[in-house]
């Protein structure tokens, strides 16, 4: 017992603290899952619109395999990218593996699957002739598509959620392809992962409690904006 | 104004509509009228272009879609209403002005033309309203007033009463006739209601297992169906096969059951045909009437008695089976019940007979 609460002491210090180290590994962290969860949302709300929209052969089959990417291993994930990023890989020329842009790559690998998924989903579950009467009013194919996301956005600041919260809690990815270099790729979760094995249950528990609190306030924050436009 | 050729609609292979030709006038109502699944909603969608058919040609205003209008600049042209509301999940004026801002319309004009259309549609109370918190007849004058705002050159309405309550659909209705005989615009409605045909359009199309089997003036189509089917589904409820057994003069005389009815017309000697009658025509009395026009009068036991919306329908023997409609405080008047002894009538010009080829 005495163990955790001297951990839950330390914690409250090297966070009210603003201890250097810590804010540097949040603020990475932040930016790193940000920027994934930004490239995912671009790529798959485009990606999922053009699927529930579009018909084409083997169209189940790719919704499918979206579907299956939802739940990708981060280590798999990891293990791509960085065989992707070695130096003798297909893109070992832009010398990105254990830079903060490789984890970034990484975790948009991850989100990409959840955020195509959840908009195909979501876009599918509008009723069909809803389709049709936004094409009657006079749509252009690129309108129908912004008419039907707008109706769909209550699912889709979901899959928002679901994508940062998929990327700023993996640790498989971000170890592989970052290296967990200290001031330099070190991101909460590889942070814990360190401390925790060399002991450091203190410095663990606050980077846990600053992890727990970092998902609840971007959660928080896209659930108001999420229940606003409801 | 807007013609339609040789328009196919294929689903698995199978030909799901088939419209060797429709056309529409500048001005004039036109109603697809046919039961559930008959095709009257699949015919709207592919005229409008917003499912694809399979072949056929559309020419609006003598240009062909898709060689001399480009397939959205024809869609931008009309506008359709659909049996649900399907409002975006916007306010009401969004949504009335939604067809305008695809049109890339100047803000100013679309300011008044949503409120002209809000006006007209009396919802202008309702401009800042969620769309989806309306009731069902607010959201289908919102439906409407979409539509309408964008002053399409045909307007498309598919069944756009069905949703709603009878009183509300009742009110709907006779605005939607008022508001169209004024503005005189060019539409084309399906229904499965006759009433409605009959209250809105010129002519009518009658359509089954997405074919058009019968078109013309809408009262001509009602009263003169061109097969049992068709008899039928327009209400004439009363289908007989007899005998024609003497021809006069403006009138000829059918055996039916070994009964002799009087039919208004011509027909040959021998001919075989099907005597066609709607219940309302019928009338009933406890006994014979002594000054009647009704050259049919006919000694009858009431076999049964239905209600039938406000009134009654009775279920007739008179040597052949009749249907009858009488009103409820009539039903009352002559104490129908099943047994009863009556006296049915009708007149001969209230027949409409069809022409069948004699067995064997």
């Amino acid at each position: 017992m005495d163990l955790i609460f001297e951990g839950v002491k330390k914690a409250f210090v090297l966070i009210f603290g603003l201890d250097r180290e810590v804010m540097g590994i949040t603020l990475l962290s932040l930016k790193v899952s940000g920027l994934a969860t930004l490239m995912s949302v671009f790529l798959g709300v485009s990606a999922g619109t053009g699927i529930a929209l579009a018909r084409f052969p083997g169209r189940r089959i790719l919704i499918a395999l979206v579907n299956t990417g939802m739940g990708l291993p981060p280590v798999v994930v990891g293990l791509f990218v960085s065989l992707c990023l070695w130096r003798e890989g297909p893109l070992g020329f832009l010398g990105l593996l254990y830079t903060p842009w490789a984890i970034v790559i990484a975790q948009a690998v991850i989100a990409t699957p959840i955020v195509t998924g959840i908009t195909v989903a979501a876009i599918q579950h509008l009723p069909e002739r809803l389709r049709l009467q936004i094409l009657a009013l006079g749509a252009t194919r690129f309108q129908l598509a912004l008419c039907l996301l707008k109706e769909a956005r209550l699912p889709l600041l979901a899959a928002i959620m679901a994508g940062f919260g998929g990327v700023i809690s993996e640790v498989g990815a971000s170890m592989m392809v970052g290296g967990n270099i200290k001031g330099y790729t070190r991101v909460l979760t590889t942070a814990t992962v360190l401390e925790t094995s060399k002991g450091n249950f203190d410095v663990a528990i606050a980077l846990g409690i600053i992890l727990f609190l970092l998902t609840y306030l971007v959660n928080q924050l896209l659930t108001s904006i999420q229940q606003r436009t409801k | 104004m807007l013609e339609v050729r040789d328009l196919k609609v294929e689903r698995g292979g199978r030909a799901i509509l088939h419209v060797p030709f429709f056309s529409i006038d500048r001005g004039e109502v036109v109603s697809l009228v046919g039961p559930n699944g008959a095709g009257k909603t699949t015919m709207l969608l592919a005229v409008a272009l917003l499912i694809k058919p399979s072949s056929g040609e559309i020419v609006l205003n003598g240009k062909r879609v898709g060689r001399d209008i480009h397939p959205l600049e024809y869609r931008r042209r009309l506008s359709f209403v659909f049996e649900e509301p399907l409002l975006l999940d916007a306010t009401v004026y969004e949504n009335v002005a939604q067809g305008l801002r695809f049109r890339g319309m100047k803000k100013g004009e679309i300011v008044d033309r949503v409120e002209k259309y809000l006006d007209l549609f009396r919802i202008s109370h309702l401009r800042t309203r969620r769309a989806r918190a309306l009731s069902g007849g607010e959201a289908q004058r919102v439906a409407l007033a979409r539509a309408f705002a964008i002053e399409p050159e045909v307007l498309f309405l598919d069944e756009p009463f069905s949703s709603l309550d009878l009183p509300t659909r009742d009110t709907l209705s006779r605005e939607l006739e008022a508001i169209l005989g004024r503005l005189g615009w060019t539409v084309i409605m399906s229904t499965h209601e006759r009433a409605e045909a009959l209250r809105f359009s010129d002519r009518t199309c009658l359509i089954r297992e997405g074919r058009i089997v019968q078109m013309g003036p809408t009262l001509s189509v009602m009263n003169e169906p061109q097969d049992e089917w068709l008899a039928s589904f327009v209400g004439m409820e009363t289908l007989l096969e007899g005998i024609v057994e003497e021809v006069k003069s403006g009138t000829f005389l059918v055996s039916v059951n070994g009964r002799i009815i009087e039919v208004a017309g011509t027909a040959r000697q021998a001919e075989h045909v099907t005597i066609c009658m709607r219940p309302e025509h019928v009338t009933i009395s406890l006994s014979y009437p002594n000054f009647t026009s009704a050259r049919n009068v006919f000694k009858a036991k009431v076999l049964g008695v239905e209600p039938a919306g406000f009134g009654t329908r009775v279920k007739l023997d008179c040597g052949f089976p009749l249907v009858a409609f009488v009103t409820a405080s009539s039903e009352k008047a002559l104490d129908l019940r099943e047994g009863r002894e009556v006296v049915a009538s009708f007149k001969a010009t209230s027949i409409h007979v069809l022409r069948r080829r004699p067995l064997g």
